[in-house]
């Protein structure tokens, strides 16, 4: 499912305009977005947590030419599945 | 600090909902992200990420406290892949409007 599906399923489900659900939809992801670009973290009960984490640069290769080439250090976000997704989600 | 539902509901009720509808569209929201994740359909945020569905093969593991080997199950895990340009955004760069 992506994103003009979810706000279709949203509209439909709570009677909303289409642009209304969109504009839902984009504040939901936008207020997360702008939390983890200040490094700051998330967490929505029942969904999950994110949370920024610094990784080290490493010398990695490029497997298709073999030749080593540097990873730079960088920030990715870590998402941990939040204890009610992870129990429904699992298989019985 | 952290981003909470509680931020979000409230955020989302300055487009013009009351509270308690917000708190509701929310609820909604999350519930239909959880529901088609639990039907093991992926959830496709473009510019901010993917939400997978795993399956993960039964395998043989060891209790790291006393050491005894044990089975572990077969199980469905849920993994988050960060879309390219959130990475970028959070790694300064790209530009951002906040």
């Amino acid at each position: 499912m992506n994103k003009s599906q979810l706000i279709e399923a949203l509209a439909k489900e709570e009677n909303l305009a289409l642009k209304k659900a969109e504009e839902v939809v984009n504040t939901v992801f936008g207020d997360m977005e702008k939390a983890l670009i200040r490094g700051e973290r998330v967490e929505i009960r029942g969904l999950g947590s994110f949370k920024v984490k610094q990784y080290d640069g490493y010398k990695g290769r490029n497997p298709k030419t073999g030749d080593i080439i540097k990873v730079a250090p960088k920030k990715l976000p870590f998402f941990k599945v939040g204890k009610e997704l992870k129990e429904r989600v699992d298989v019985d | 600090m952290a981003l909470t539902k509680a931020d979000l509901v409230e955020n989302v009720a300055r487009e013009g909902f009351t509270k308690k509808d917000s708190a509701k569209i929310v609820e909604t929201l999350l519930e239909l992200i959880k529901s088609t994740l639990k039907a093991g359909d992926e959830i496709l945020i473009s510019g901010f990420g993917k939400f997978c569905v795993k399956e993960k093969k039964q395998r043989r593991g060891r209790n790291p406290a006393t050491g005894e080997d044990l089975i572990l199950d077969a199980r469905r895990v849920i993994t988050f892949k960060c879309s390219p340009v959130l990475t970028d955004k959070i790694n300064g760069k790209l530009s951002v409007p906040m």
